[in-house]
């Protein structure tokens, strides 16, 4: 087959990635979506393997098979708490493979100039021809866009297996930081930079080694600095990066699909990362430099006391509500309260009550965390609103039950000036007419703020963990 | 003045006295007074001269005013309004007249509020006398001899009489509806059980609020759509009661004569507006009528007087409230404080001088409800002004990202070589797709896309496949590893993705 027919198969997958990202649309249109990313994928890799260069393609599709194989278990086994692991993990893979390939196009180009010297340049494979026919400003131009290939790949791969760890809770998930804190990565990235002026010089594999170790540890040394819950933007720059790491090593290869699916990801993953961010008003940079920008003052005192309340309290009140809102958090996930917190809203729905969950964009460790426990537990997509979708209702609401979230229910985000989470939309459940909090202890969240809704005249503290706590209300309701 | 409220002026440091026999109508004996203190008179003039301060339920009569010294302070009902010669003659005598139907209705004065207190009676009272004359039960029951229907009520004007008629007739079981021009009483009116009739009537009502809480008069469109509703009403309701009044005014005509035609035999009306002429035209003032087809006309204008023991001791607590606003000191001294904003609105008559009509109160009577902020409509032209405006912003700031952004490409393409902007191009629009394509995303579809995108971003196993046959050993194992891998995360990512979408369900 020739370049005809590979070029047009690859036009189709191109458009059938970009369907496939669009259909995310809408939770039926999405269904379909899926197939359309799978029949892409399936025509890239077809094409590929009975188009030119390539060859070996027996042990290609065992590869694959293997690696489906894997995949297809972990797919299957994966508990839907854990997603936020499993895309990391995933994450990490692509940018290994970014980087393996990055080297593998450095082997090439030694080689085709090893076989052009030699005069026997009649027997390169594909890729080798190509690189065969360029000149010296295009071999240049070339070893920049692998050496970013490598280098984007190698922090991608090393930063998703440090979210992986702290999200599957085997690497501390507080902030971390060696001695002399941002001022190491910086020093990383200009050995890189160096190192990048030398190798475009010399050619040599040595530069290209350097620098993957140098960047590997920018990965390591950025995602530690970053505590658990900004994993989300985390989570979605690294998902970003592997696009553009496969865009990079897609311009090295002269490879139009991998340059189109590349960029897609890349800025499907820039645009989550901003809505994050935005969710928390913080600039990208101050999340990914880690912790929190300087307060400007004391903060607010909160005046007060927590007052706790037993499940016979909560119950009581459920039962005469009408309207309920259930915010949803972390907490949520790590206790595995979701099928209870289901089991909760079916009860009280069959009771003719109005059951809502109100999800603030950066609830969970991962875009959009909280909306697939939900749906794992059936509950019903349209009873799960957006902020900006509730938030004027509260008022009107009887009940509101905030399930293991602190700092994105905090009214000092409105109130506070002060405090270093002023400014960032917060959902406004003190508005309702009683408040109830679902939580384990006293302790402040994760940004370390106290949290003025805890005192406030309206909310009782229901202790607890959150999947026992539910599991007690739940008999209790009629 | 009863019994009870003797012992506290007692206790503001005033001696009472009473006129004998003035409490055997309210069931209270001149012994019961005695017991509790209060010197009795013989005869009213004797009170009139031996008391600094008289308060008395109706106007001065002439003898009256004539007993008036100076110095002398008089409470009772005056309606000022209509009795500017008896105010010159106190004026003249030098008296002070407070007049307790004057007192301003703001939250402090509530206590002495008479109007109130009377209208609870009048309100109360409606009920009984209309269940006094209707036949049948007011809740409905279910009995061995068959079943009885609830009565039917309607409440037109929800004031404090008719907010007092709304309670009374709900705690008999009467099905009660009620309406009033203001429809911010919607709010009062379910409070006490009964159901707000709504009028299909889009008008912009004035906050009832900006006259002190009373009704105002209302437009001939309104009032057109008012008494269709009404006549809807007629047939069906059991009982009607009428208390809408607009101040200094006559009673508005709110039940005509075709709606009594339509109500069942049987049925019954209470004016409470007979006084004013009445909100039906067939009430008979002070009198009870039945019409030709069987409905009772109740046009009684002396409710409280009907429950005159409830009435003195609402009567006597007002006043006793009004008597220590005026002992401040609690030392049997009156102060007349015309600086206080009660004092001054019920004093009629102060230093020879006629003080009616009196300022408007310092404190507005009820708190204007807070204009809401968000109804402010623009006009066609306004938002179509903003609309522009929004546009030209938007296309300056997207010229702006095009210029740059071309400037930048073509910099580029000025230095790279062509097989390079060939892709580079390509990749520029991928992104721009891209980022148009992911704004489109649902918010709670999120996971799932970052895991497509994972899988997809697998794309990168294209790379191994075409190196894998060309070079070295070294190649083709770093070309298999990274096959393996991204084959792990198409199935992974494609798989997890499948059973994340199956699970989001409509309720």
């Amino acid at each position: 087959m020739d370049y005809g027919f590979t070029t047009a198969a690859y036009v189709v997958a191109a458009i059938l990635f970009i369907l496939s990202l669009g259909g995310l649309s809408g939770q039926e249109s999405a269904k379909r979506a899926v197939w359309y990313g799978i029949a892409g994928m399936a025509l890239a890799i077809f094409a590929t393997l009975i188009g030119p260069g390539a060859g070996y393609w027996l042990l290609s599709l065992v590869l694959i098979a293997a690696g489906g194989i894997i995949g297809y278990q972990l797919a299957t086994k994966v508990q839907m708490t854990q997603m936020p692991e499993l895309v990391a993990a995933m994450h990490s893979l692509v940018g290994l493979a970014a980087v393996f390939v990055g080297f593998i196009a450095h082997f090439e180009i030694g080689n085709v100039a090893a076989a052009l010297a030699a005069g026997t340049a009649t027997d390169l494979g594909n890729f080798g021809l190509l690189i065969a026919k360029k000149e010296a400003v295009e071999i240049n131009i070339l070893q920049v866009e692998l050496f970013l290939g490598i280098f984007i790949g190698a922090v991608t791969f090393t930063g998703s297996v440090i979210a992986y760890g702290k999200l599957a809770g085997r690497v501390n998930s507080a902030a971390t930081k060696l001695p002399g804190g941002h001022l190491l990565n910086a020093s990383a990235a200009g050995l890189s930079l160096i190192c990048l002026i030398w190798y475009v010089n010399t050619g040599g594999f040595l530069p290209l080694f350097l620098m993957t170790l140098a960047a590997l540890f920018i990965g390591y040394h950025l995602i530690m600095g970053i505590g658990g819950a900004d994993m989300p933007v985390v989570v979605s720059m690294l998902n970003s990066y592997s696009g553009w790491a496969a865009a990079a090593i897609g311009f090295s290869l002269g490879n139009d699909l991998l340059i189109v699916v590349g960029a897609l990801v890349g800025s499907s993953g820039a645009i989550l990362s901003y809505i994050m961010c935005k969710a928390m008003n913080r600039s990208f940079v101050s999340v990914i430099l880690g912790g929190f920008g300087g307060t400007s003052g004391p903060q607010m005192e909160v005046e007060g006391e927590q007052i706790a309340i037993e499940a016979d309290g909560v119950a009581a009140a459920l039962n005469e509500a009408d309207s309920i809102v259930i915010i949803p958090g972390y907490g949520m996930a790590v206790a595995q309260a979701q099928q209870g917190v289901a089991e909760l809203t079916r009860k009280l729905r069959a009771a003719g009550k109005t059951v809502r969950f109100a999800i603030h964009p950066v609830a969970g460790r991962l875009p959009g965390h909280m909306n697939v426990l939900l749906a794992e537990a059936k509950v019903p997509y349209d009873i799960v609103l957006e902020m900006d979708e509730i938030n004027d209702d509260f008022p009107d609401t009887d009940v509101a039950i905030v399930i293991g979230s602190n700092d994105i229910v905090n009214p000092a985000a409105q109130d506070d000036p002060n405090s270093p989470i002023a400014g960032m939309p917060v959902l406004e459940c003190w508005k309702a007419k009683q408040v109830f909090v679902s939580k384990r202890g006293q302790g402040t969240g994760y940004s370390g703020i106290e949290n003025p809704l805890f005192f406030k005249e309206n909310t009782r503290m229901f202790y607890g963990d959150a999947k026992a706590s539910i599991d007690k209300l739940l008999p209790m309701i009629d | 003045m009863t019994p009870d409220s003797a012992l506290m002026l007692q206790k503001l440091g005033h001696t009472c006295i009473i006129e004998t026999g003035a409490g055997v109508a309210a069931g209270f004996a001149d012994a019961d007074y005695a017991e509790a203190g209060v010197e009795i008179a013989k005869t009213a003039a004797a009170l009139w001269k031996a008391a600094d301060v008289v308060a008395k339920v109706r106007a001065p009569e002439e003898v009256e005013v004539k007993r008036l010294r100076d110095g002398q302070t008089l409470i009772s009902l005056i309606n000022p309004g209509a009795n500017a010669e008896l105010l010159e003659a106190a004026a003249k005598k030098g008296s002070t007249v407070v007049a307790m139907d004057m007192v301003p209705r703001i939250s402090r004065a509530q206590k002495m509020d008479v109007l109130s207190s009377m209208a609870n009676i009048a309100g109360y009272r409606a009920v009984i006398e209309a269940g006094n004359n209707f036949g049948r039960f007011f809740t409905g029951q279910i009995t061995a001899a068959g079943k009885v229907p609830p009565a039917k009520v309607l409440v037109v004007g929800a004031g404090v009489a008719g907010l007092a008629a709304v309670g009374t007739s709900t705690s008999l079981g009467a099905i009660t509806y009620a309406f009033d021009v203001r429809p911010e009483v919607a709010e009062q009116i379910e409070s006490m059980g009964a159901e707000f009739v709504y009028l299909d009537f889009e008008e912009e009502q004035q906050d009832g609020s900006a006259s002190g809480g009373y009704a105002s008069v209302s437009s001939p469109e309104f009032r057109e759509a008012q008494l269709a509703k009404f006549r809807e009403l007629a047939p069906e309701m059991d009982i009607v009661i009428t208390t809408a009044l607009i101040p200094n005014r006559e009673a508005p005509e709110l039940w005509t004569e075709d709606m009594v035609a339509a109500m069942k035999s049987g049925s019954v009306i209470v004016d409470l507006a007979a006084e004013r002429g009445g909100n039906c035209k067939l009430t008979v003032k002070d009198e009870k009528i039945v019409t030709d087809n069987g409905v009772t006309i109740v046009g009684y204008t002396d409710f409280p007087s009907r429950m005159a023991t409830q009435a003195s001791t609402l009567f006597a607590t007002n006043i006793r409230h009004m008597l220590t606003d005026l002992t401040p000191g609690k030392d049997g001294v009156i102060n007349h404080n015309m600086e206080d904003d009660v004092i001054r609105g019920a004093t009629v008559t102060h230093a020879k001088e006629v003080t009616f009509p009196p300022p408007p109160p310092k404190v507005a009577a009820i708190a204007a409800a807070p204009k809401k902020q968000a109804a402010k409509e623009l006009t066609p032209a306004e938002k179509r002004e903003a609309e522009v405006a929004a546009f030209k912003a938007q296309t300056k700031s997207q010229v702006t990202l095009l210029v740059v952004g071309a400037v930048l490409l073509l910099a580029v393409g000025l230095v790279a070589p062509a097989s390079f902007m060939q892709h580079f191009i390509v990749f520029v629009l991928s992104v721009f797709v891209g980022f148009q394509v992911i704004w489109g995303v649902a918010h709670s579809l999120h996971t799932p896309l970052m895991a497509v995108t994972n899988a997809i971003s697998s794309i990168i196993i294209l790379g191994a496949l075409v190196q894998i046959g060309s070079g070295s050993f070294l190649v083709i194992v770093l070309a298999a590893i990274s096959v393996f891998m991204t084959g792990i995360n198409i199935f992974g990512g494609f798989l997890v993705t499948r059973r994340m979408l199956a699970m989001f369900q409509k309720s």
